[in-house]
């Protein structure tokens, strides 16, 4: 019985009922009011209330932010974490079957380890191995909860696409030619990929007029035998009828003019471009696509069609009116995205704002979530990060991370609580010790 | 006659043909799992069944009688997910949540990269391990000496496996007769038979395609379903529906087994099973101790079956080399996990997980027991549990009348150290266990082999 009320505890213990008001700190959001002095009012999991002069409700716990920085929670566009048992369906050119979804891992480390730098809520991606990849979703880092609890619930589902490179080498070991033909995977070329997409959509439309045939003559109160539901293609109907979001990783220019030719032809819109290194190039037209650009400060030059990166990349697309962020791509840099933000501003000439805004609000614009994270407004999730420095700052660390208005992270805490930690493996390696046998006694096996 | 009888049963080690004759075990303490103790009765077993039980009990007059004096009854332990008998199946390959890989004998001829769900990957759902079973296995032999007598067969490579037995462990019969019930369900794994994947190594290759995968196959069987029921009432203008072998093997299969070690696979696979509408029995647990995984448990109103295979440190491994605190954890914990189960009341069995030194099991038992679990439930962990599982326990799992005679006599108490167990009967047959004998090297599962093999 008490286990089973610890676990419910556990499980259900961060509704956020409580009210928390962080008072005197300097608030840095999109919003009306810019970078202010002031309080914020946290009820329910929603900012209540936020503003210079805010009273502060009887009962509620209040945590004294005098001379620390709030922001929203970070938000990275493109990440791998929480994902059991391998990012890439590679087997095969698409892999629109396989799901995130059902295999998030909410007790990977690196969620904790995002949450400590500031990230609240994450899109995980399947890999890039595949023209077409499997579907993806937003998580909150709702570290603690399983794998439902950590799901961004109402977010909208997505997919990635993969284009360049990584498509066309993966399955290929000596880049088609000469590769062992039971390893020789299709496609092996820029052309293929472009291909390998209209091929697939092609079927996807004609699986969704299938399918529609059939709800039409249902809809005349028929009864036809249901058309064989195909996974492969269920998402890839959704993307065409709008309600999945496309998530492509790129580098080149010609393969994102190829993209948004291809999805003009097909009548499906591209949510982001993924690393989008050449974005710089060709923002205009990403631009009146209505795609976002979600990229790397200054990573490049790691392969061929990465040499043409510039660190200006999200400054000048966000001039150009490309809604851009910057993503990690990786689980260790996810943990600094704050300084990642800030480079913007040196290579670019972005404000304090714009920059900040790269890792919160536009991809939360990105994610079509902008309405419930990315700012810190009234009515919005309480999803917020204490720095004791001015965040775009590489001296600041993270103080206090909430999720929903759950306080998830506190450096106080997980800093005093290591000796306990430390006390407690030593324990039970000491006990390991004592119960195995002295070398020579050991039972021979 | 009971002399030379006994004797021949020491020198040949192998089975003494029951015939129509009797065997009265007399003045034993009798464990019937099902009821009370009975300290000092007799067992009567006649025709492969039990023919009578209790402290008074009539020796009919043609019975072979043993003197049970110090010797204690129980019914036949009974393997809850076993490969003992199934050809090529190496010790551990029953090991659940991906992580024991299949290795040899999948003999792949060089097919083709399956490029999607409809190539049918690592599926083999149609096979039956009662079809497969060789009766001459020495796993037969070395695990009947340790007091099993009865085991639910399952292939387990690849996705969808096929379909599991539960078989007698009787040595040198035909394979048939050694069938109690042909199918029990569909054994599901995430582990590829024979390796391969990878990049254009063939679909599906990561988890996350492994699970699309099986969900697709349930998606296409049930559409299947449809077409052929159509098809069937009315085939006239229709065309004729393709034969599925993989789909026929599925839907034939009145539940799956799901692999679930760590508590995040068992949320995982609960919801997964609950999407697929299908019955689930989830094996593995590894981390069935945690409170998480209780509560998933509980609210599901699951059984599963717990793997006797302990997390272990590896054997060769650097003595200076600090594990990370999870794993200390989880080798200090799982043993727990049956205890916690029963406390919870989680239906659970246990299974032997590629053990089949009697030795070894008999360890993994006491290390069970030793975490919290009492005797009598640990006991029923392996004997009426897994036949109330299978829904079997009309036949099987405790000793009444009319019951199976599947009995294991012992001089001391099972899952003891110096426990001997004196002789097992198997559908009434006889079996006494040749003395152990230590061999050098490892997987010492062929140990206590006789020499009088059952090769066939």
């Amino acid at each position: 019985m008490k286990n089973a009320l610890l676990a419910g505890l556990i499980l259900l213990g961060p509704l956020g009922a409580e009210v928390t008001v962080i008072q005197n700190a300097t608030i840095m959001s999109e919003g009306a009011k810019g970078t202010f002095k002031g309080t914020i009012v946290v009820e329910n999991g929603k900012i209540k209330e936020v503003g210079e002069n805010v009273m502060v409700p009887a009962g509620a716990t209040v945590i004294d932010a005098q001379g620390q920085f709030v922001i929203p929670g970070i938000i990275d566009c493109h990440s791998h974490i929480a994902v059991d048992g391998g990012v890439n369906e590679g087997s095969v050119s698409v892999s629109s079957m396989v799901n995130i979804k059902d295999v998030i891992n909410p007790e990977d480390i690196a969620i904790y380890r995002a949450l400590a730098g500031g990230v609240t809520a994450a899109n995980i991606l399947h890999g890039s191995a595949n023209a077409i990849g499997g579907q993806t979703l937003l998580l909150k880092m709702r570290w603690g909860q399983d794998a439902e609890g950590m799901i961004f619930q109402g977010a909208t589902p997505g997919i990635k696409f993969a284009l360049g490179e990584n498509p066309k080498r993966a399955g290929n070991v000596q880049g088609g030619r000469g590769a062992a033909p039971t390893n020789a995977r299709y496609p092996a070329t820029r052309m293929g990929v472009e291909d390998v997409i209209r091929e697939a959509f092609n079927e996807a439309k004609q699986y969704k007029a299938t399918w529609d045939a059939y709800d039409a003559a249902v809809a005349k109160g028929q009864h036809p035998i249901p058309p064989r539901k195909d996974l492969k293609l269920e998402s890839l109907k959704e993307v065409l009828e709008g309600k999945r979001f496309v998530h492509a990783h790129c580098y080149r220019a010609d393969e994102i003019l190829m993209l948004i030719r291809v999805a003009d032809d097909y009548g499906f819109k591209i949510k982001t471009f993924q690393h989008v290194l050449e974005g710089y190039k060709v923002a205009k037209e990403i631009a009146a696509h209505g795609a976002g650009g979600s990229t790397f400060s200054d990573w490049w030059a790691y392969k061929a069609e990465a040499f043409d990166a510039i660190p200006y990349n999200a400054a000048v697309m966000t001039r150009k009116g490309v809604v851009s962020s910057l993503n990690s791509d990786d689980d260790e840099l996810m943990r600094r995205l704050n300084t990642e933000a800030a480079k913007a501003m040196k290579y670019g000439g972005l404000s304090r704002e714009e920059a900040l805004a790269l890792v919160t609000i536009n991809p939360a614009k990105q994610l079509g979530v902008d309405n419930r994270v990315g700012s810190i407004e009234v009515g919005k999730d309480a999803d917020i990060v204490i720095y004791d420095k001015d965040p775009l700052s590489n001296f600041s660390k993270v103080q206090k991370v909430w999720i929903d208005g759950n306080k998830l992270f506190d450096r106080d805490s997980d800093v005093s609580g290591r000796p306990n930690k430390e006390l407690e493996k030593k324990k039970l390696a000491d006990k390991e010790k004592a119960a195995t046998p002295a070398q020579g006694a050991r039972r021979p096996q | 006659m009971r002399n030379l009888l006994t004797a021949l049963l020491v020198f040949c080690g192998c089975a003494a043909a029951a015939g129509n004759e009797a065997i009265a075990i007399r003045n034993a303490k009798i464990v019937t799992v099902s009821g009370p103790v009975i300290n000092k009765g007799t067992v009567v077993v006649r025709n492969g069944l039990i023919q009578e039980v209790g402290e008074n009990v009539q020796i009919p007059a043609d019975a072979i009688v043993v003197d049970g004096e110090g010797m204690t009854v129980y019914p036949g332990l009974v393997d809850a997910l076993s490969t003992w008998g199934m050809p090529g199946a190496a010790a551990g390959a029953a090991r659940g949540g991906g992580r024991g890989a299949a290795t040899t004998t999948a003999a792949a001829p060089a097919a083709p990269p399956a490029r999607g769900p409809e190539d049918r990957p690592s599926t083999t759902s149609w096979i039956k391990a009662a079809d497969e079973i060789q009766a001459g296995d020495k796993r037969i032999e070395t695990a009947r000496n340790a007091g099993f007598t009865t085991a639910a067969v399952w292939p387990t490579r690849g996705f969808f496996a096929g379909q599991g037995s539960l078989i007698d462990l009787l040595s040198g019969e035909k394979a048939g007769e050694m069938v109690l019930v042909p199918s029990l369900g569909q054994y599901i794994s995430f582990t590829r038979a024979g390796g391969g994947g990878g990049m254009g190594g063939g679909f599906p290759s990561a988890l996350m395609g492994m699970i699309a995968y099986v969900r697709q196959i349930y998606l296409d069987a049930d559409h299947y379903q449809l077409v052929k029921d159509a098809y069937a009432k009315n085939p006239r203008g229709m065309q004729r529906p393709e034969y599925d072998r993989a789909l026929e093997g599925v839907l034939e299969s009145k539940r799956i087994l799901l692999p679930a070690n760590r508590w995040v696979e068992i949320d995982r696979m609960i919801h997964f099973a609950a999407e697929l509408k299908q019955p689930a029995i989830y094996y593995g647990l590894r981390e069935g101790f945690e409170d998480r995984s209780v509560k998933y448990l509980k609210d599901a109103n699951a059984t599963v079956l717990v793997s006797l295979k302990w997390p272990e440190k590896a054997r060769d491994q650097d003595p200076e080399q600090e594990d990370p605190y999870r794993q200390m954890v989880l080798r200090e914990k799982a043993p727990t996990t049956p205890a916690v189960l029963k406390k919870n009341g989680i239906k659970f069995a246990l299974y032997s997980d590629g053990l089949d030194a009697p030795r070894d099991l008999q360890r993994a038992v006491k290390k069970a027991i030793d975490s919290g679990l009492s005797r009598e439930d640990a006991l029923r962990a392996l004997t009426l549990s897994p036949a109330e599982i299978y829904g079997v326990q009309d036949r099987l799992g405790s000793i009444e009348k009319g019951k199976i005679a599947n009995l294991v006599v012992t001089k001391g108490e099972l899952f003891d150290d110096r426990t001997k167990i004196e002789f097992v009967l198997v559908d009434g047959n006889k079996y006494v266990p040749a003395p152990e004998v230590p061999t050098g090297g490892r997987g010492g599962g062929a140990a206590a082999a006789t020499p009088n093999g059952v090769n066939r």
